[in-house]
């Protein structure tokens, strides 16, 4: 398998805090890892980096274009680095909230419009053709995630789950090849965390992504990542298996305190 | 399909209300005065609709429109009596260079956010209305001429700007003509613009530009694309403004202007743009009608005091009131109260359903509910 993303010895400095140092990550096309660690252990200062949102202080990441070429993408304006095939949801959700369901996710879709502001203000034939097209390629993803129903509802007043959930499909609809999900369980009762690791290996399949995803809930994590890498103070402390990672004694200690690999 | 049937109704809807309001100025039961203040509405419709589109839309708060309606005004002005261009190509020209201006002030500007641009765009406000104050003394050392003629008039004013019509007595009905067209092709325009991916792009950036920029929103070109337009609307508002009043004078565009248009968008909603109609014209009414009727209604409301509770004084002679210097306290008040009993303006985000009140038969009105 050929590899999609690679950082090496990528660092973030603020002022004087160092928020990651060294972080060094090679992603194969169609992986499925995690990102884990307590927390200020600098994830989502990674997932930042990688989106663009913080321009790295040191180090390098590289991205395998379509076309099988590398580019760097370090210190890429989020936009840009989104149109070249990394999407992302957030920890804290963050949808457009007074925006309707079908109207969030068109927003993802925006830079890959193929009519111009100008046809689309004097309403002009490209214009209708491409939203009509637009319209029911949107209600199709929806449809998919069981939400089609809701495309007229603001995103506000969505349940909980499926506000989660229309997170993740906002970020499909951007045509991604890596996507990027900070805490995707966070707020969910067990009983949604199952669900919503059959969500993350069937999005996986069907869209033929490479994932990349940070979590807490180690049920969810052991469930379904194929390899992690436990990140504290900034620093890479292990990477493996899930069962290798369970039982080493320097995760458990970052984790747990020193008294914890003792008892 | 059905935005295009919406579109050409809400110009049937235009074009009707423009037939009616013509049968009355013929008719002569709408005056003058009614006919300039409905000017002036129209104006001011366009000029909200604009700082709707940057502020109430795309969520950047601008406090300078007062300046680049000057830009536009002046421009104009000076076009046609120095120039004397003809009407249209001036009015355009208006327009064009507020864009431009527009263009010019967003590249450094819009890269700052929320209270920061409030401030540099009341800034640049002022800055525009000083230098056209100082604009022929500027001209005059850039020439090296003491004895030049002036373009702008500076702080005397630019005066004899020609009227829509060349007899002076039918300026208002000749300034209607262009006025109202022009207002309703912007408000159907930059509703069209909302309707379309990229007003979507702007309302994503204004719920929240971390997550529009991650779903690939430049923020910085959709920022200044809705700057810029908005910049051409104020502009084409301010140029509309010089051949109808015929005379400008900086005082005119200072900040307590841009302030109002900043109370008709807050006051009909932000982000709504049937909201900014209803108040644009409301509020220049409302406006006028303090100004003018507050002394006879005053008046009226002590004399029918004394007249009931202090019958003894009456032969002391009649109590009269001045109210007009308190109309400015009497408009804040009433948007005081309008903003604790309709915090979010009068529309909110919404809009009125008026495509689907005139399309769905009355019969089916309850069922066609989405």
């Amino acid at each position: 398998m050929s590899t999609l993303l690679r950082t090496e010895h990528l660092g973030m400095q603020f002022g004087g805090l160092r928020a990651v140092g060294d972080f060094s990550l090679e992603l194969a096309e169609g992986e499925l890892v995690g990102l884990i660690g307590p927390n200020g252990a600098g994830k989502t200062t990674v997932f930042n980096m990688l989106t663009g949102v913080y321009a790295p202080t040191s180090g390098t990441i590289t991205l395998a274009t379509k076309t099988g070429n590398a580019e760097q993408i370090g210190g890429l304006l989020p936009h840009r680095i989104t149109r070249k095939g990394i999407a992302r949801t957030f920890q804290n959700i963050r949808l457009f909230k007074s925006m309707t369901v079908w109207e969030n996710v068109s927003i993802s879709r925006h830079f890959q419009v193929p009519y111009r502001l100008a046809q689309g203000v004097f309403r002009l034939p490209p214009f209708r053709k491409a939203e009509a097209d637009l319209r029911s390629e949107i209600l199709e993803l929806l449809a998919i995630f069981k939400i089609d129903n809701k495309a007229e509802m603001q995103a506000s007043n969505l349940p909980y789950g499926e506000q989660r959930k229309l997170e993740i499909v906002r970020a499909l609809a951007s045509k991604p090849r890596l996507l990027l999900l900070d805490e995707p369980a966070a707020g969910m009762n067990p009983q949604e965390t199952l669900e919503l690791m059959e969500l993350i290996r069937f999005i996986k399949e069907r869209f033929e992504l490479t994932v990349l995803l940070i979590e807490h809930d180690m049920n969810l994590v052991m469930g379904i990542c194929e390899r992690l890498l436990v990140l504290d103070y900034g620093l890479t402390i292990a990477q493996g298996l899930p069962a290798e990672i369970r039982n080493n004694p320097v995760v458990i200690k970052a984790y747990l305190g020193e008294d914890a690999v003792h008892a | 399909m059905k935005n295009l049937r919406s579109t050409l109704l809400i110009f049937v809807v235009a074009a009707l209300g423009f037939g009616a309001l013509q049968a009355l100025i013929v008719a002569e039961i709408l005056d003058d005065y009614t006919l300039q203040i409905l000017c002036v509405a129209g104006i001011n419709v366009l000029m909200a609709l604009s700082l709707n589109l940057i502020s109430g839309f795309t969520g950047q708060l601008a406090l300078g429109h007062a300046g680049f309606m000057a830009v536009g005004a002046y421009t104009t002005g000076v076009l046609l009596v120095q120039a004397h261009w003809l009407l249209f190509p001036a009015l355009v020209a208006g327009g064009l260079m507020t864009a431009l201006f527009g263009l010019l002030i967003g590249i450094p500007t819009l890269r700052l956010r929320g209270d920061y641009l409030a401030i540099v765009t009341l800034g640049f406000g002022e800055i525009i209305r000083v230098a056209i104050n100082n604009f022929d003394e500027i001209l005059r050392w850039a020439f090296n001429s003491p004895d030049m003629v002036g373009w702008t008039g500076g702080p005397t004013g630019l005066s004899g700007i020609p009227g829509y019509a060349t007899n002076i007595m039918v300026n208002n009905p000749a300034a209607f003509l262009w006025i109202y067209p022009i207002v309703v092709l912007s408000v159907v325009l930059v509703m069209n613009l909302i309707r379309s991916s990229h007003g979507r792009a702007l309302v994503a950036i204004r719920e929240d530009e971390i997550s529009a920029q991650a779903m690939g929103i430049n923020l910085f070109g959709m920022k200044l694309t809705s700057f810029t337009i908005s910049a051409f609307l104020a502009g084409l508002g301010g140029a509309l403004y010089a051949p109808f009043i015929g005379y400008l004078s900086p005082p005119g565009f200072d900040f307590l202007r841009s302030v109002f248009f900043v109370i008709i968008v807050v006051l009909g909603g932000m982000g709504s743009i049937t909201g900014t109609v209803i108040a644009g014209i409301g509020l220049t009414f409302l406006q006028e009608f303090l100004r003018t009727s507050a002394k006879d209604a005053g008046n009226g409301l002590v004399v029918l005091i004394q007249q009931n509770l202090f019958p003894s004084t009456i032969s002391a002679g009649a109590w009269s009131v001045d109210l007009v210097p308190l109309s400015q306290v009497l408009f804040g008040l009433i948007l005081i109260l309008l903003m604790i009993f309709r915090p979010g303006g009068l529309m909110g985000t919404r809009e009125l359903p008026l495509t689907r009140w005139l399309t769905t038969p009355w019969w089916r009105k309850k069922e066609s509910l989405p």
